[in-house]
């Protein structure tokens, strides 16, 4: 049997939904272990890895909590690799996620492989290239793989899984990790209770177009259950923070349902966004060029339509 | 932010030469290679640069002995983006150029490069973009520090360099916090897009580049046996790719007092209500 490796950086009481996709993806293909990351809020209780037992992993590996960055948990998970005799490790597709994969495939000498949506039984991995113009097959020529996997890529079982007790837990000594910058102070982003926008269902973002207000596009946002987007212009000029952004140094995103309001759809907002299955635009410019890739484009101002809209799906609601 | 302080510091810029994103890019020919006709410098390595020599402007510049190399591996073309590297302000520019490296992957790319920075004796800050806009993998500063021992300080939004000490504090903003970096020197950072904003080579730094020097560099120069690089040294294959079919507009409609309403019709048409 497969032996497949996931990487969990800061396990939650009950894992979050990339936390699921990754260990759903991976009990379909192996037997899962789940390494945890080093850093002192990544300390899994019983709970929390009874929570990813429940979904998959049958053992744990962890070492010594650590300040450092990256290097340590990419030593950590080498070392897993080697213990375990892996021949996949997933993990999350972020940016921590990316580069824990890259010094570990140094470690390794392995092929890593980023942007997965789907990987098959040989170990094929798909992945879209060239913001998002092509999609290709990639497979790693020397293993293990290690493979960072977007989010909403991966179809959920339908039931939440029964409970199970905490698998085992083996704490490894990774070893020396080389010079390492430490981490020495963080500042919490303020959830929103909205949906996280990279695994949102519905998308409604914003542009320069909004001029300072915010409110159209969050009422609509509210009103479907929506997580809210933005350009770089709105997040540049401090009208929403910079985690909103959609784009090619901002986030990919590809829901269901991606409504755009007062973005012109330069080729890094497109970046970000084009892969959505429906794409709806408002914006007062009948040559903007976001209406060339809008199933519905509405040539309008968005402090009308928005709120328009808004109220008459909380009217159709009842 | 001019007179000088500190020892002087020998800075590494890394700069690719990408296919531009304003037009189409096209995979081709038996290997599905990246077509690199109408390449320019990395929009986003532009920012690197930039933070590099503010880096060197911090500690006095070149009239204080500090040093910011560029450094692009690529085909031959990929001298342009060194040029420009030259014209914005660095001080000398290095071209790893190699047919056998065609086709290499991230890690392979991180190995020459860093072979290449051992070559050239080491630096006190290596400095690349947040990704390249072709590959878009984020994979190779990781990899270059992994190879290199170095610290990481990697995607950055803000650096600072102490005056007097060789601290270096960078703030990395991930998607649920904003974390605070320190390192000692030599240290790897690569900066993101929000980090500051690149300068344009005016008339005088365009004419200054022309007496600047180009170092080009072979694998053998650089003592890496070709095998290790390239398609063939890559850990990595691309087997199959598909293009994706272009998406077409839809319906246009001109709001005349219910496009609100309208929208919520169509979402509800495709099941989406
Ligand atoms: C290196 C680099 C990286 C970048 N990365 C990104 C990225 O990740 N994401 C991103 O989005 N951009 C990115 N950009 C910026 C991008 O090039 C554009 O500048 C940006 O997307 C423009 O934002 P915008 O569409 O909101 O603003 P504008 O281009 O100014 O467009 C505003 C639009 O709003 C419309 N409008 C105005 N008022 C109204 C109204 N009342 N109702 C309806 N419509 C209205 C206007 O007609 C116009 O089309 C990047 C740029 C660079 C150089
Ligand atoms: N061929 C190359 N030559 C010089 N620098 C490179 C090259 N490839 C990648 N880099 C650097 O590494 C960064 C990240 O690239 P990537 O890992 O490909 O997304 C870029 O922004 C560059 O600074």
């Amino acid at each position: 049997m497969t032996n497949i490796l996931v990487y969990v950086p800061v396990p939650a009481a009950s894992p979050s939904k990339s936390q699921r996709e990754l260990l759903t993806l991976a009990a379909r293909l192996g037997e899962v272990s789940v390494v945890l990351g080093t850093s002192p809020d990544a300390i899994a209780d019983e709970e929390a890895r009874a929570g990813l037992s429940a979904w998959g992993a049958s053992g744990f590996y962890s070492a010594d909590a650590t300040n450092g960055l990256v290097a340590p948990d990419a030593a950590l998970l080498a070392a897993a690799a080697k213990e375990s005799g892996a021949t996949l490790i997933l993990l999350p597709n972020d940016i921590q996620g990316r580069e824990v994969a890259a010094r570990a495939g140094v470690k390794l000498d392995a092929g890593v492989i980023t942007d997965a949506i789907d990987i098959d039984v040989d170990l094929v991995v798909s992945k879209s290239v060239l913001a998002g113009s092509y999609t290709v097959r990639v497979k790693a020529t020397r293993g293990p793989a290690l493979v960072t996997v977007k989010p909403n890529s991966v179809q959920l079982p339908a039931q939440e899984p029964a409970a199970v007790a905490a698998a085992p837990l083996r704490v490894l000594e990774p070893g020396e990790s080389g010079a390492v910058a430490t981490v020495t102070g963080s500042e919490a982003r303020t959830a929103s209770g909205r949906p996280e926008l990279t695994e949102a269902r519905f998308v409604v973002a914003g542009g320069r177009g909004v001029d300072g207000d915010f409110g159209p596009v969050e009422d609509l946002a509210d009103a479907l259950g929506a997580a809210i987007g933005a350009s770089r212009a709105a997040t540049d000029a401090g009208w929403i923070d910079h985690g909103a952004q959609v784009g090619q140094t901002g986030k990919t995103v590809s829901p269901q349902l991606y409504i755009s309001a007062g973005i012109s759809g330069a080729i890094q907002q497109k970046a970000g966004m084009q892969s959505s299955t429906y794409i709806v635009a408002v914006n007062k410019d009948p040559d903007a060029p976001v209406f060339e890739i809008a199933d519905l484009g509405i040539v309008g101002d968005l402090a009308t339509v928005l709120p328009q809209a808004a109220a008459e799906i909380r009217r159709r609601k009842g | 932010m001019s007179q000088s302080t500190g020892t002087p510091l020998r800075i590494l810029v890394l700069v690719k030469h990408v296919p531009d994103v304003q037009f189409d890019r096209h995979l081709g020919g038996a290997e599905l290679r990246l077509e690199r006709k109408d390449s320019v410098l990395s929009e986003l390595d532009e920012y690197a640069l930039e933070a590099g020599l503010q880096l060197a402007e911090s500690r006095g510049g070149a009239a204080a002995g500090n040093t910011v190399t560029a450094l692009s591996m690529g085909p031959e073309a990929a001298a342009n983006a060194v040029k420009k590297s030259l014209q914005m302000g660095a001080t000398e520019g290095v071209h790893l150029c190699d047919d056998a490296l065609a086709g290499s992957d991230a890690g392979a790319t991180s190995l020459a490069l860093a072979a290449t920075v051992k070559h050239l004796g080491g630096f006190d800050v290596i400095v690349t973009g947040m990704s390249s806009t072709d590959a878009e993998t984020s994979l190779v500063p990781a990899q270059l520090a992994e190879r290199l021992g170095l610290a990481q300080l990697t995607q950055v939004a803000k650096v600072e360099l102490d005056a007097d000490s060789s601290t270096v504090r960078a703030v990395r903003e991930t998607d649920h916090a904003a974390l605070n970096l320190e390192a000692g020197l030599p240290v790897l950072l690569s900066v993101t897009d929000q980090a500051n904003e690149p300068r344009y080579p005016n008339f005088k730094g365009i004419m200054a580049a022309k007496k600047k020097t180009i170092t080009v560099l072979s694998l053998a120069e650089i003592g890496v046996d070709a095998a290790r690089v390239g398609a063939a040294g890559s850990a990595t294959e691309v087997l199959e790719a598909t293009e994706r079919p272009a998406r077409t507009s839809g319906t246009i409609i001109t709001d005349a007092g219910n496009a609100g309403i309208e929208l919520v019709d169509y979402l509800a048409a495709a099941k989406l209500i």
